[in-house]
C-alpha cells in the first residue's frame, strides 16, 4: 500500500464556547480556550491521499493539484480567520477534532471528483502539543 | 511484535522525464519538475517482529546501518537519479516510483519479513509512505 502525505498550514482564530452551554459551564470545559475574544494558532494540515499510481506520471494525485484544491477548499476559506465565523462552526465547536472532521470532508469530495486518489487520512496539528487525526491509520 | 525505525539523510538531483517524450512535452507534463532540480531526502526504515531474547534487537541496528549505506546511501547519495541509477530511465523519478525502487531493494536485502514500511520525505512538505500487508 503507498500513501503520499503532503502538509500544508494556515493561521486561525477560534473560540471554544459550546452556546447551550452557560458561560461557567464553558469556562469548566474548555479552560482558557474558551476566552470570549478569541485566541489563535498555526495550523498544521497533514493531508494523506491513496490510490493506483499513474505510470505515465509517477503519481498518485499531482501535488500541484492538490495545493489548488487545498487552496480553494481550506486555505481561502480558513486562513486568518474566526474559524467560529464559518458557517459550519455554527452548530459545532470548532475544536481540533471537529476541524479535522471539516477539513478532511471539504478536501474528499472535491480530491475524489478532480483525481483517481482518495484522501484517507487529515492531520491536523494544532500546537506542538496536541493534534487530531481523521480517517484511517496505515 | 515491535516496530522500529532508523532514518538517514540524502542528497540527490533529478529531473523527471519519460524516455519517449522530447523535452518540451516532458516540460508540458512535468512543468518545472522537468528542470535539473535536487532534495535533501530523508529516509525512514521500519522493521518489525519480536526482539531476539539475548540481544534484545528485532535486527542490529550497525547491521540495518551497513544496509541502509551499502545499498541505499552508495546508491543515490550526491547523485543523479537519472544519469547515476538505471531506476528511471523509463519512468520519472516521483517520490512515489522512487519509495517503490527503494522498496524493492530493502526487501531484497533484508531478512524475509522484517520490513514494515518505508517513509521517504522529499523535503519538509511531502512524503510518501509504502506500507507492507500485516503478515
Amino acid at each position: 500500500m503507498i500513501e503520499l502525505t503532503r502538509r500544508y498550514g494556515f493561521p486561525a482564530a477560534h473560540i471554544l464556547r459550546q452556546p447551550s452551554l452557560s458561560d461557567a459551564e464553558n469556562l469548566t470545559t474548555y479552560g482558557k480556550c474558551a476566552n470570549p475574544n478569541g485566541h489563535g494558532h498555526n495550523y498544521g494540515v497533514e493531508v494523506t491521499v491513496s490510490g493506483p499510481i499513474d505510470e505515465r506520471t509517477g503519481r498518485i494525485l499531482s501535488p500541484d493539484l492538490l495545493d489548488r484544491i487545498f487552496e480553494e477548499r481550506v486555505e481561502s476559506r480558513f486562513a486568518r480567520r474566526l474559524l467560529n465565523d464559518d458557517e459550519i462552526f455554527r452548530d459545532r465547536v470548532p475544536t481540533a477534532e471537529n476541524i479535522a472532521l471539516v477539513i478532511h470532508a471539504a478536501l474528499a469530495d472535491e480530491v475524489a471528483k478532480r483525481s483517481s486518489a482518495e484522501v484517507v487520512r487529515v492531520k491536523i496539528v494544532e500546537t506542538r502539543h496536541n493534534s487530531c487525526i481523521s480517517g484511517a491509520l496505515s | 511484535m515491535v516496530r522500529i525505525t532508523r532514518a538517514i539523510d540524502f542528497s540527490a538531483s533529478l529531473r523527471y522525464a519519460r524516455a519517449e517524450f522530447a523535452d518540451e512535452e516532458n516540460a508540458a507534463l512535468f512543468g518545472s519538475r522537468a528542470r535539473h532540480h535536487g532534495h535533501n531526502y530523508r529516509l525512514e526504515v521500519t522493521l518489525r517482529g519480536e526482539p531476539d531474547p539475548i540481544t534484545g534487537m528485532v535486527l542490529n541496528l550497525k547491521d540495518l546501518q551497513q544496509i541502509l549505506d551499502d545499498e541505499i546511501m552508495a546508491r543515490f547519495d550526491h547523485r543523479d537519479l537519472n544519469l547515476d541509477t538505471p531506476y528511471f530511465e523509463k519512468d520519472p523519478p516521483s517520490p512515489e516510483n522512487f519509495a517503490r525502487v527503494i522498496r524493492r531493494i530493502l526487501i531484497a536485502a533484508l531478512p524475509d519479513g522484517l520490513l514494515d514500511r518505508i517513509r521517504l520525505q522529499q523535503d519538509a512538505d511531502l512524503w510518501v509512505d509504502v506500507v507492507e500487508p500485516e503478515p
